[in-house]
């Protein structure tokens, strides 16, 4: 056998140092997710590459998952965390249906998601979530989260490792700070963005954060999340994507209550 | 063969404590049948399925990879720390001031913290350290303190809501929970401050500051307190004595939320950027210096 015939060089040749052995069960993959409220609209977005230290394992890997018809939520850190964590919330809310036939609301997802996160307050998930979705009121609503379990309801929030690139330019653009009206005009009235503006935000964020971190970058998703009656022209009219933009309006997951989901995919620089 | 395999493989994990129940090893139904879904609860109300790794030294783990205890702050996983709050007795009831900043290191992670936890309509508790341990633990008080209610007939005092409190935090001890919390409220003895903390302790007092900024709060709040503050004084002191732990601690500021305890429960008083305070009390005192002055030049006008 190939175990006989080579034995591994460590057990010919004595160590002169001590190994260190300690349990390290993490790893951080990169990536950067963002979430935007809007007054009837949410949007959720995340880049796909998935990366350890300076090799990139893979152009597409997902990081953002529709929950239910009105709720989606975005994970970053350690992959195999994420993915487990996204597996566990996704079993806890068919165990809701099947309890109670209806599906979880976002409030209520939020308060589950902080549980099962302290739920590992000593053997921590090392993931960053960040949810989004439309509230019981017809509100567009963003909670995020740290990884222990803390959340907080936002208007907008970008994690990640992009997360010091691009959250000053949201709070910027977005809750208008450190930016005066132009003398005579209407003071800044913040979370009434159309969702154009938001989704060009959005696509600058990430363009702007491939250009400058390494491990952003190969393509991105965008999810929009409107309530129920909501006029979708401003997202499938003509010209308001890009032509390197993709976009796919996604079926209900259950009885569907009329709030639609779509899915914009557009191309980021590869290299 | 046998011995090379086993010199080829990782050594079994020292197991800390028996196989670890969450909610897929559990057999117990409320962890899958029409219980399914609140949260990581047991039937008997107790918090279930805190999985803990499977090495020698759980705590050494989490300080290893977590920046919690602030002896690692290194570390790969930043846990959002909360920063500066005060709460005070006087004779209008109870004022409680807070920043909202939350620093992971030496970024901001968010200028806009709940750092107040509403308990219920009476009580109130406070964040500084873990935002994690804080929120979650003191939303659980809030259940407990509504069971209480439910089985007693009448409303928890707050000496026995912070034991609850800090009987949880005790059975953790050790363990890497990060809390420096005031329970505050409004029972049949009047209005009633409790300072409870990860380490167990629990002091009654009338006057507290907790956090990183507590120092600089202290300095403001012990030279302008006295009992019989009017509720608009006391207000200010609270929002005064949070700018300047704001404007000296990095790791405090943003905006102060301020909150007041009467008998009847608690009160919403406002959020307040504490930059904006900071400048609006720079111009009044510059106002008052320019008042003082020419009353002091003999070529005063004479009225």
């Amino acid at each position: 056998m190939a175990l006989y015939a080579q034995p591994p060089t460590s057990y010919s040749v004595p160590t002169t140092a001590p190994i260190e052995h300690r349990f390290n069960p993490y790893s951080d993959n990169g990536g950067t997710i963002l979430a935007i409220a809007g007054k009837d609209f949410s949007v959720i977005a995340g880049d796909t590459r998935q990366s350890e230290g300076y090799s990139i394992q893979t152009r597409y890997a997902r990081k953002v998952w529709q929950l239910t018809d009105k709720v989606v939520l975005a994970t970053n850190g350690f992959a195999a965390d994420g993915n487990n964590f996204v597996k566990r919330v996704k079993q806890r809310l068919e165990w809701y249906e099947h309890a109670h036939h209806k599906p979880m609301g976002l409030k209520s997802i939020a308060r589950m998601i902080q549980t099962i996160l302290y739920g590992k307050r000593f053997f921590p998930y090392y993931v960053y979530n960040i949810l989004g979705g439309i509230e019981e009121d017809g509100s567009g609503a963003v909670y995020s989260f740290d990884p222990v379990g803390s959340y907080e309801r936002e208007a907008c929030r970008a994690a990640g490792a992009a997360q010091s690139l691009i959250q000053p330019f949201l709070d910027n653009q977005v809750y208008f700070k450190n930016q005066q009206p132009a003398p005579g005009s209407a003071p800044f009235v913040p979370g009434n963005l159309p969702l154009s503006t938001i989704l060009s935000l959005v696509v600058d964020s990430f363009t702007s954060a491939t250009e400058r971190h390494i491990e952003v970058g190969d393509g991105m998703e965008i999810y929009v999340v409107m309530n129920r009656g909501r006029n979708t022209d401003d997202l499938l009219g003509p010209g308001i994507l890009a032509e390197s933009m993709h976009v796919e309006e996604l079926g209900a997951l259950g009885e569907g209550g009329g709030e639609k989901t779509f899915l914009v995919t557009s191309p980021l620089k590869r290299d | 063969m046998n011995s090379v395999l086993s010199q080829l493989q990782p050594p079994a994990p020292h197991l800390g404590l028996d196989q670890e129940e969450d909610e897929f090893t559990s057999s117990d139904p409320s962890a899958w049948g029409s219980m399914g879904g609140f949260g990581n609860l047991a039937r008997n109300g107790g918090v279930q399925g805190m999985s803990i790794p499977r090495v020698n030294d759980p705590t050494a783990f989490l300080d290893l990879h977590t920046d919690n205890m602030s002896s690692n702050p290194e570390a790969k996983i930043k846990i959002a720390h909360g920063t500066t709050t005060l709460a005070f007795r006087f004779q209008g009831g109870i004022i409680v001031a807070v920043d909202s900043r939350a620093t992971a290191g030496s970024y901001i992670a968010s200028g806009t913290v709940k750092k107040v936890i509403e308990i219920n309509k009476f009580l109130l508790g406070t964040m500084a350290g873990g935002a994690a341990d804080c929120q979650y633990w003191e939303t659980y008080l809030g259940m407990q303190c509504r069971l209480y209610e439910l089985r007693n007939k009448e409303r928890i005092s707050v000496a026995a809501a912070s034991k609850i409190l800090s009987n949880i935090v005790y059975q953790y001890k050790g363990m890497g929970l990060s809390m420096g919390t005031m329970v505050c409220g409004w029972d049949k003895t009047g209005p009633c401050i409790f300072y409870v903390d990860d380490d167990g302790q629990r002091l009654k007092g009338d006057l507290f500051s907790v956090g990183s900024g507590s120092t600089f709060a202290y300095g403001v709040l012990d030279q302008g307190y006295r009992w019989d503050l009017t509720d608009e004084e006391a207000q200010e002191l609270g929002r005064r004595s949070i700018v300047a732990a704001g404007h000296r601690d990095a790791y405090s500021g943003n905006t102060s939320n301020v909150f007041h305890v009467r008998e009847n429960g608690w009160e919403f008083i406002g959020n307040y950027d504490v930059n904006e305070l900071w400048y609006e009390y720079e111009v009044k005192k510059k106002a008052a210096r320019e008042a003082a002055a020419p009353a002091a030049s003999p070529m005063a006008v004479e009225a």
